[in-house]
């Protein structure tokens, strides 16, 4: 499967990687998993923001119509040909089966015509894997990805390996962000709506429940907060009481970020490591990188999270995971089938 | 010239080489598999079984609609990125057209019936020209009855392939009655051959291929913009 050219003429690995899990079509050029030589992303957001939420046959037929011209602009503008490409990479799971086989079934075209060697990655491993570009940190390291989908602790030991040391047992932490800005009629996406809005306001205006679960568990819950948020907006209405948002979306943030600060840092100092990593779309919120870094602080760990433009769902990630498994020779067969409900650490091949 | 053909539109995955006044190689699959696992080792076999490269090929054709909308995107993803890869020509083939290329030259009507659900077929109603298929109605998603209507019309036999033949038979059978000509299995389905075969015509009639315009024609709207426009008045 591995070209001759791999590792000989070539001082570089040049991967093109593909990600079309949701409803962000993208494609990246990088070297050597952290030279981002391109990484272009043609965002659906406004074709669904009529729907107030990402509609999945939608998505896939945007990505269809946009997915090769996306992969065209990478090329060009890394200043590359298809021939200078040393492996394809795409993201297989988790994510929207129809918008997912986009993506895979683009990749395993080019890598059948180039006779290039495939890397299927998981989505959350591709945001874990935004921290490695540019700058690479050191392992061992404790992760938080928090998006839309997930709010998963993982330890991650070496390269590959991961172990999942806590999630959600209902709503991800964006989940709860976007339902909260929906109620508060804000729009959507509602992540950086409240984001920004709770930069104004009084986080100690409303005292909202925490949801700490059992003492030792690294587990989350947000279901509870919600709910007290659309308990609180009902009762003022009913009361005739004008509501301030910006203390409002404050309070509200104040109370996930506590949650998840506290048991981040304590997961990392439970397993011992020095750096605490944070991924996925949640992961641009400013109030959460601010807490998250003021608690780990005195511990001696460092906190480090992606750009805000590689926290979200971006190709150049997927590059860049793909380079650590181009380096182990984990490659995908041509059979690579999308797997809405990948499991991280659990590829189907 | 070689062309590949590729058919992912329905439940069953084909993929075909043509060229030099020949069908070269073909594969056709009605299995349980994915189509995304099967089309791109499909390829790969039918392409090696014509002892080609994918830099030997001239042009590429796929099914481009109507069909499962999943199906038509696997394929037409496959379909446009090698075309991207190769710099060669893409042109899509309508699904319906390709069935009816299974029966063309037989007399009477050719009606391609697909299952669209909720009560609806993909069809068109062709008629066998002396350059190939004259299409008598625009293809389009409509119920069952309606379709009946139009071909009650005339008096002329009909041939319904497809897999709406087997989900409508009764219907159909009840309103024409032996005017009714069902296809047999193996011409029940689209195949890779024929896409190829009618993928060469274009070309050769002047299709530029462009695939940077080239999408699935789904012949519907998705569920959410339905029931949007509903609410909305439009
Ligand atoms: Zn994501």
């Amino acid at each position: 499967m591995i070209p001759e050219r791999c590792g000989q003429v070539s001082a570089e690995t040049i991967i093109l990687g593909i990600e079309t899990s949701c409803d962000e079509t993208s494609a990246a050029v990088v070297a050597d998993g952290r030279r981002i030589m391109s990484n272009i992303i043609s965002s659906q957001v406004p074709v669904h923001q009529r729907f107030g939420g990402v509609v999945p046959e939608i998505a896939s037929r945007k990505h269809v119509e946009l997915i090769n011209s996306v992969i065209r602009q990478s090329l060009d503008t890394a200043g590359i040909t298809f021939r200078d490409i040393d492996a394809v990479a795409v993201t297989y799971g988790p994510g929207l089966v129809g918008a997912l086989l986009v993506g895979v079934s683009a990749a395993k075209a080019l890598a059948y015509t180039l006779s290039l060697p495939l890397i299927g990655l998981n989505h959350i491993e591709c945001h874990i894997y935004a921290n490695f570009l540019i700058n690479p940190p050191e392992l061992p390291v404790v992760c938080l990805v928090v998006s839309g989908g997930h709010t998963d602790l993982i330890f991650i030991k070496e390269h590959g390996n991961y172990e999942l040391i806590g999630q959600t047992r209902d709503d991800a932490a964006g989940e709860a962000f976007d339902k909260v800005a929906r109620v508060m009629g804000l729009g959507y996406p509602g992540g950086p709506l409240i984001d920004r809005l709770a930069a104004e306001g009084n986080p100690a205006a409303v005292d909202f429940p925490r949801a700490y679960l059992e003492s030792d568990s690294f587990d989350f819950s947000f279901s509870g907060l919600k709910s007290s948020v659309l308990n609180y907006l009902n009762k003022a209405k009913m009361r005739g009481e004008k509501i301030d948002k910006a203390d409002l979306a404050a309070s509200f943030q104040g109370a996930v970020v506590d949650v998840l600060t506290d048991k981040t840092v304590a997961a990392a100092v439970k397993y011992g490591v020095s750096t605490i990593l944070l991924a996925g779309g949640v992961a641009a919120n400013t109030g959460l990188r601010r807490e998250l870094k003021r608690r780990a602080e005195p511990f001696g760990i460092s906190v480090r999270y992606p750009k805000p433009v590689f926290c979200t769902d971006n190709a150049a990630m997927v590059a860049c995971a793909a380079y650590y498994r181009f380096l182990r020779r984990e490659f995908a067969p041509l059979t690579l089938n999308a797997v809405p409900g990948l499991k991280l650490g659990a590829d189907t091949y | 010239m070689y062309i590949l053909g590729i058919d992912t539109a329905t439940r069953v995955a084909g993929a075909a080489v043509a060229g030099e006044g020949r069908l070269v190689s073909e594969r056709f699959i009605h299995n349980r598999k994915t189509h995304s696992q099967n089309i791109i080792p499909m390829i790969r076999q039918v392409m090696d079984d014509a002892g080609l490269k994918p830099e030997d090929l001239g042009g590429i054709a796929v099914t481009g609609g109507p069909g499962s909308f999943t199906g038509l995107r696997i394929g037409m993803a496959v379909a446009k990125t090698m075309g991207q890869v190769l710099g060669i020509p893409v042109v899509g083939v309508s699904t319906l057209k390709a069935l009816a290329w299974n029966v063309y030259r037989a007399s009477g009507l050719i009606c391609p019936v697909l299952d669209a659900r909720r009560n609806e077929v993909y069809t068109c109603i062709y008629r066998s020209g002396f350059k190939g298929l004259e299409e008598m109605i625009n293809p389009a998603a409509m119920g069952i009855e309606q379709l009946l209507d139009e071909l009650s019309l005339n008096g002329e036999d009909v041939i319904f392939l497809g897999d709406g033949v087997p989900v409508y038979k009764d219907a159909i059978v009840g309103r024409l009655g032996s005017r009714a000509l069902l296809a047999t299995i193996i011409n029940s389905f689209p195949r890779a051959g024929a896409v190829a075969e009618l993928g060469m015509v274009e070309l050769q009639q002047g299709q530029t291929g462009d695939y940077t315009f080239l999408q699935p024609i789904y012949l519907r709207k998705s569920e959410a913009e339905i029931t949007w426009e509903k609410k909305h008045g439009q």
